[in-house]
């Protein structure tokens, strides 16, 4: 238990300290010291001794958009095991359902189309959408028998039909500019985060990882299928719903806010895997600290490496990741045969 | 007071499964499910897990109907083999074991020393104890099918039900692990193929064909030569091995019968 709990710490060591030097990382030339006394003050509810505009950087721009990586990072991940573990299937990732394909068929609407009237944000619109997707996944493969791969199958058909209707709404009706600013924010970016939206996700990650982790030992019995979780007393269509539900939940909200970014949910899981082990009751806090301190460091390169110009964290996130991700495979490789 | 079904059916796609069976095993006993390939072992198996409802008819433990205890509660009290499962994680053997403990722990505690020592006897008792550390893919299928067997023991059930364990083994385990389940103080029900090894074994047998029961009592009144020619279709002899407590059917096979 000790031991559990010097690691625990550790893991959150190495946050919070990726964190702190990546708020010091980016192109305005402010120092070390300077960043992380602007933070303390207004920790500490006092006044920064920087410049307005210089502060504002720091505490408006740089920590909520790093804060919200290590957010999206942590949840993506965590929606990623979770799907992998309930569905068996290790290619599963949090858009299996369709989540992001609908989050983006929505968003789309709201910005080239101009539905809501105004009242509905793009994060708005992309959450409606994901809903939707996901609403279309449940019905869908319920009515096809709610076995595993049904929800799977569901999953893609959901994808492909949503996809198509982004690229119909926007070849039809966008301009070059709109479509430029709509292909970005599908790739994935943290650049417009604000502290709202920290807020709003941090909280639904909360409450999330607490329903998962509650049901850690009942995800460990989905080993051997759901006729074993079955006869293991779980109530396998209960549970399978309840976190569906709650990783769609927490998926559209991460998505509305910053975007798909891909490969997190995908491959930080098996990453965990090789450090922490199957059991859930460890891999959940494993993937979700790996997931948080990878997505603040792949973010922390989208916007500084080819400065002044951002690439899109989600062509980060690949290509840091999948170089790691062969390597894992790799090593697992040998450990099976 | 144990498991029982009492005139249970069940059907797939429109085919009769299960046609009102029932099923009685006496507490502690060790009861033989034989009969060909398609007959409803593996389906009255699950009914009897809870693991599938029965269409009509009811499976009770201890008296209660099975649907009023909670899924959490049967599986305290019955554990479940199943025939060839498989994982896609990377387990080893004492991941797999303590599965075992789910049913008996609470969400946000760590295991109690009962779970672990749960844990450890099942390993000792399938001789598993020095391959704990192994991963479950490196197994052959004997070795992963007595891993299944550590994980049903560890949750201490009182009643076990097995579903052809002895497939994938070598004879010596075989033997072993039947021997193992006639020791253990549980009731059993087991299907298996072999009837010369349920006749060695078994308290009580119960054969069933196509969804019904054709016979049920000891190994000598249920193997008989007639039986045996009217529900698999083949000829043998069967001989009595002696006198005494050890006294049980002897089968041998001299062919199949022609179309019936």
């Amino acid at each position: 238990m000790t031991s559990a709990v010097v690691r625990a710490a550790a893991g959150l060591a190495v946050l919070v300290a990726s964190v702190a030097v990546a708020i010091t990382i980016g192109p305005a030339d402010i120092g070390v010291g300077e960043v992380w006394s602007a933070v303390a003050s207004h920790l500490g509810g006092r006044t920064s001794e920087l410049t307005p505009i210089r502060d504002g950087i720091v505490w408006n721009l740089r920590l909520p958009r790093t804060l919200l990586a290590a957010v999206c990072g942590a949840g993506l991940a965590v929606c990623g095991a979770v799907m992998q573990s309930l569905l068996r299937n290790p290619l599963a990732d949090p858009f299996v359902l369709g989540v992001s394909s609908g989050a983006s068929t929505g968003a789309v609407v709201v910005v080239v189309l101009g539905a809501g009237g105004g009242v509905l944000s793009v994060s708005g619109g992309a959450f409606v959408g994901a809903l939707c997707s996901f609403a279309l996944v449940l019905l869908l493969s319920h009515t096809l028998g709610g076995t595993t791969d049904r929800v799977v199958l569901a999953g893609v058909a959901a994808m492909q039909l949503f996809s198509a209707l982004t690229s119909f709404v926007v070849t039809t009706a966008a301009d070059a500019e709109t479509t430029r600013g709509v292909l970005f924010w599908l790739l994935g970016s943290l650049g417009g985060a604000d502290w709202t939206d920290v807020q709003l996700c941090a909280a639904v990650l909360a409450i999330a990882l607490l329903v998962c982790l509650g049901r850690a030992r009942t995800l460990d019995a989905f080993a051997f299928g759901p006729q074993a979780a079955a006869s293991l007393g779980v109530s396998v269509a209960r549970t399978r719903l309840v976190l569906l539900c709650v990783t769609a939940l927490l998926t559209a909200a991460l998505v509305s806010v910053a975007g798909a970014i891909g490969f997190v949910g995908l491959v930080l899981p098996h990453a965990a895997r090789a450090l922490g082990g199957p059991g859930h009751a460890r891999l959940l806090p494993v993937t979700a600290l790996a997931g948080a301190v990878f997505l603040v460091w792949a973010d922390t390169v989208a916007r500084t490496a080819l400065d002044p110009q951002e690439v899109p964290v989600g062509v980060v996130t690949s290509l840091i990741g999948v170089p790691g991700f062969v390597l894992i495979l790799y090593r697992t490789r040998r450990v099976n045969r | 007071m144990t498991l029982g079904a009492h005139r249970v059916s069940r059907t797939a796609a429109g085919r009769l499964i299960l046609d009102g069976v029932d099923l009685t095993p006496l507490p502690g006993s060790f009861t033989g499910l034989l009969g060909p390939n398609g007959s409803g072992k593996s389906t009255l198996l699950r009914l009897l897990a809870g693991v599938l409802a029965p269409a009509s008819g009811v499976v009770t433990l201890d008296g209660h109907p099975l649907g009023d205890l909670g899924r959490r509660a049967v599986a305290r009290r019955v554990a479940v083999v199943e025939q060839q499962v498989d994982t896609q994680l990377d387990l080893t053997v004492l991941d797999v074991v303590r599965l075992g403990r789910i049913p008996h722990r609470r969400a946000w505690s760590p295991p109690t020393p009962a779970d672990e020592r749960a844990v450890r006897t099942a390993l000792e008792r399938t001789d598993l104890t020095d391959k704990a550390d192994r991963s479950w893919h490196t197994l052959s299928g004997g070795e992963r099918q007595r891993v299944q067997i550590a994980r049903a023991l560890a949750q201490e059930p009182r009643e076990l039900l097995l579903d052809e364990p002895t497939n994938h083994l070598d004879i010596q385990h075989q033997l072993d692990l039947l021997a193992l389940i006639a020791e253990l103080r549980v009731t059993s029900v087991v299907a298996l193929h072999d009837l010369n090894l349920a006749a060695m074994y078994c308290d009580r047998i119960v054969v069933l064909g196509q969804g019904r029961v054709v016979a049920c009592g000891t190994p000598a009144e249920t193997l008989t030569e007639a039986l045996i020619a009217d529900v698999y279709g083949v000829r043998a002899t069967v001989t009595r091995t002696g006198e005494g407590p050890g006294d049980h059917p002897h089968i041998r096979f001299l062919g199949t019968l022609p179309d019936r």
